[in-house]
C-alpha cells in the first residue's frame, strides 16, 4: 500500500473510548440481560469467558475475561537454560506449535548472532507451513461447527491427522515436536517423507475443493457470514491486529514477505494472500485460501531443498554427532557441558516476530549474559486479536458473536500463556 | 545465495536513527536519554515526561501505525554477582544453581522497571520499508507511567499485563485491573522476587 496521507491522521477522540477493548452498553435498562458465555462452552475455543449483556437477541455489552489457562510460562522459561525453554514454547499455541518454537529459536540466535544452514531454514520453512494447515484446519472444523454444519469438522480432523503423521514421521511427536533447535533443526528428514509429503499435498488440495463446495455456496452458510463482524482496516491497524485478520481487511502485511521475508521464505518467491471485506466470510476465505498457499509453497521447499548439514557447526551451541561420543574426549566434554549448563547469549535484548498462522508471532527476549534468559516476553498474536472483538460484535445477534468469534480464530492457550 | 542465509532478522529494517533525530529537532536533545542499538535494533530511551509526545510523534508524524507490544521489565538484581534468586520457605527450587550467571553485565537502566513499546509501519509504507522501533522509559517501584491508551488503543491489555505481572501503574489507562491472574490476587508473579516455588496452595482451603 503506497503511504497516503488519509492513512497517518489517527483521531483523537473516537468509539475506542472509554474502552477499546470493551463494549459497554449505553443504557442502564433494567431490562437487560447479563449472561456468560463460558469459561467452558465448546464455541470460546478453549476457556474464555465473555460476559455478554443482551437486549432481547441483539448484543449490547461484551467484556472477555482470560487467564483461566495462565501457567505461567514467561515466568518459567526464566529458570531454564535456552535449550530447555524450547519445549515450553509450543504450548502456548497449540494449534500453530511449530510456529512458537521457530520464533523462540530465531530470538535466541538473533541474539548470538549464529547463522543457520540453509537446509535447517528451508526445513522450517516446509514444516512452519505444516503447523499453518494443521492450525487452519481446526479453524475450519471448529468454525463450521460453531455456525451449524458438523460435516466439515470430520473432514478437517481426517485431513489434520495426515499433517500430524508428517510431524510424527520427521520427529517422533505428533504435536509439539520440539524440532526445531538453536542453530538448525533437530535432525535431518527420514527416508521416504518426500513422497509421503508430496501425497499428503496431492490429498490435501482435492480436499480444499471439496470444503469449497460444502460451504462455498451453501445459502445458509453465506447468509451466516457475509458482511457480519466488518473489521476495517484502520481499525484493525489500530487494535495491533496482524495475520490473516487483517488481510482479510484489504492489508497486504505478511512478515513471510514484508522487506523481503525471513528465514527460508527469503529464497521462495511469495505474495502475500489479500481478501476484501473484512467480514467473517473473508475471514474464513482467507485460510482456506492460505492452506492452497502453504501447499504451493511446500512443494516448492521440497523441490528445492539445498544439500548441507541441517544444525550449525558451532560447537559451543549444537550438540556433538551421537556416534562423536563413543571415540572424542572433546565431544563428550561439549555434550556434557551443553546438557548441564547450555550456552551463554550476550547481554542485550532482541525481539523476533515471524508470521505464525494468526499473525506476528514474536519472542522479546532479554538476555544478561548468562546461560538462563533473564525475561522472554512472549507477544501471542490471540492475546491482541481478541482486543477487537468486542467492538466487532457491536448490535450483532448473538448467534453472530459465536460467529465473529470463530472467524477471529483465538487460541486461549496463546492468549493466557 | 550463498550457503549460509544471514541470520539478523530483516523483520526490523535498517536502525531509524533519522526518527530519533527528528523527535530531538521537535522535543529537544533532551527528550531522548540514551540511544541503544543491539543487533540491528534501536532502542530509544525517552525522558518519561515526553513519553506519550513522542510516541504520538512516531504515529502521526513518523508512521508508526502498529504498535506490536509492550514489555515490562524487572531487572532488580540485573549486575549482581550471581542472578538474583532467593532462598524460600518451602521447596528451595528458586536457588541459584550452577546454571548461573557467571558475566556481570552493564546495568541495563538507571531504574528498576524498563517498560518499552516496539512500534512498526505497516500501512504507511510500501512492501520492503517497514521499520521497527523500540522506545522505552525507566520507573522504580511506586512511580506510574502515563498510559498509551489513548495514543495506541492496542495497548489496552498489554498494559492491564503489565499492571498484572509486574505491578507497574500505568497513569491515565481506563481499565487497570488484573487480567490473566485472579482479581484478589496477592503480589505480582512475574517481579524477579516472587518466588516460583514456596508460595500457599490456591484454594486449598477448607470449606
Amino acid at each position: 500500500m503506497a503511504a497516503t496521507e488519509e492513512t497517518k491522521v489517527w483521531p483523537q477522540q473516537d468509539i475506542l473510548q472509554p474502552v477499546p477493548s470493551e463494549l459497554w452498553p449505553d443504557s442502564d435498562n433494567p431490562d437487560l440481560l447479563e449472561i456468560n458465555l463460558g469459561p467452558n462452552h465448546p464455541s470460546t475455543h478453549g476457556v474464555l469467558r465473555v460476559v455478554t449483556t443482551l437486549d432481547g437477541e441483539v448484543v449490547v455489552g461484551v467484556k472477555c475475561e482470560v487467564g483461566y489457562v495462565h501457567t505461567g510460562i514467561e515466568k518459567n522459561i526464566e529458570q531454564k537454560t535456552y535449550w530447555k525453554a524450547i519445549p515450553y514454547v509450543p504450548r502456548m499455541d497449540y494449534l500453530s506449535f511449530f510456529s512458537g518454537e521457530t520464533a523462540f529459536c530465531m530470538a535466541t540466535e538473533k541474539a548470538l548472532e549464529l547463522e543457520v544452514p540453509r537446509r535447517a531454514e528451508w526445513l522450517r520453512v516446509i514444516f512452519q507451513e505444516l503447523a499453518r494447515i494443521h492450525s487452519h484446519l481446526v479453524f475450519l472444523g471448529t468454525g463450521s461447527v460453531d455456525l451449524g454444519g458438523i460435516a466439515l469438522l470430520f473432514y478437517c480432523f481426517r485431513a489434520r491427522d495426515e499433517v500430524l503423521d508428517l510431524f510424527e514421521m520427521a520427529c517422533g511427536a505428533r504435536m509439539h515436536p520440539r524440532y526445531c533447535q538453536v542453530g538448525g533443526v533437530a535432525e535431518d528428514l527420514p527416508k521416504g517423507f518426500d513422497r509421503r509429503c508430496r501425497e499428503m499435498i496431492t490429498f490435501m488440495r482435492d480436499q480444499i475443493e471439496q470444503y469449497y463446495e460444502l460451504i462455498g455456496a451453501n445459502p445458509i452458510w453465506l447468509a451466516r457470514t457475509k458482511g457480519v463482524g466488518v473489521l476495517s482496516p484502520d481499525f484493525a491497524i489500530r487494535m495491533g491486529m496482524t495475520g490473516p485478520n487483517l488481510r482479510a481487511s484489504g492489508v497486504p502485511y505478511d512478515l513471510r514477505s514484508a522487506n523481503g521475508g525471513y528465514g527460508g521464505y527469503r529464497d521462495l518467491d511469495f505474495q502475500p494472500i489479500v481478501e476484501q471485506g473484512g467480514d467473517v466470510h473473508a475471514r474464513f476465505r482467507i485460510r482456506i485460501e492460505e492452506m492452497r498457499q502453504s501447499l504451493d509453497l511446500i512443494e516448492k521447499a521440497l523441490d528445492g531443498l539445498p544439500e548441507g548439514p541441517v544444525m550449525t557447526d558451532d560447537r559451543k551451541i549444537a550438540l556433538p554427532p551421537r556416534h562423536e561420543l563413543h571415540t572424542s574426549m572433546e565431544s563428550l566434554i561439549h555434550h556434557f557441558k551443553l546438557v548441564t549448563e547450555g550456552f551463554e547469549v550476550p547481554a542485550g535484548e532482541v525481539y523476533a516476530p515471524i508470521e505464525s498462522a494468526r499473525g506476528e508471532f514474536g519472542f522479546h527476549l532479554i538476555s544478561d549474559g548468562s546461560a538462563r534468559p533473564w525475561r522472554v516476553r512472549l507477544h501471542g498474536p490471540a492475546f491482541v486479536l481478541l482486543q477487537s472483538f468486542a467492538k466487532l460484535c457491536e448490535g450483532v445477534y448473538l448467534a453472530d458473536l459465536i460467529a465473529i468469534l470463530a472467524s477471529i480464530d483465538p487460541v486461549l492457550g496463546d492468549v493466557d500463556r | 545465495m550463498s550457503d549460509v542465509l544471514q541470520i539478523n532478522s530483516p523483520t526490523w529494517g535498517a536502525p531509524d536513527q533519522d526518527a530519533g533525530d527528528r523527535i530531538q529537532a521537535a522535543f529537544g536533545a533532551e527528550a531522548i536519554v540514551r540511544r541503544v542499538e543491539f543487533r540491528g535494533e534501536l532502542t530509544l530511551d525517552l525522558a518519561i515526561e515526553r513519553y506519550v509526545e513522542v510516541c504520538t510523534f512516531l504515529r502521526d508524524q513518523e508512521g508508526y501505525d502498529l504498535l506490536s507490544d509492550v514489555t515490562v521489565v524487572d531487572y532488580l538484581g540485573y549486575t549482581g554477582e550471581v542472578a538474583g534468586y532467593w532462598g524460600g520457605d518451602g521447596r528451595d527450587i528458586n536457588r541459584d544453581s550452577h546454571t548461573g550467571k557467571r558475566v556481570v553485565p552493564e546495568p541495563a537502566g538507571p531504574k528498576r522497571f524498563g517498560v518499552s513499546a516496539t512500534f512498526c509501519k505497516v500501512m504507511t509504507v510500501t512492501d520492503d520499508a517497514h521499520r521497527r522501533l523500540r522506545v522505552r522509559v525507566w520507573v522504580d517501584e511506586g512511580e506510574s507511567v502515563p498510559s498509551l491508551v489513548a495514543v495506541y488503543p492496542s495497548a489496552d491489555f498489554h498494559e492491564r499485563e503489565g499492571f498484572d505481572m509486574m505491578g507497574i501503574d500505568f497513569a491515565g489507562h481506563p481499565n487497570l485491573r488484573r487480567i490473566i491472574m485472579p482479581a484478589d490476587w496477592g503480589g505480582h508473579p512475574q517481579r524477579k522476587d516472587y518466588p516460583i516455588g514456596g508460595e500457599p496452595v490456591q484454594f486449598s482451603d477448607e470449606v
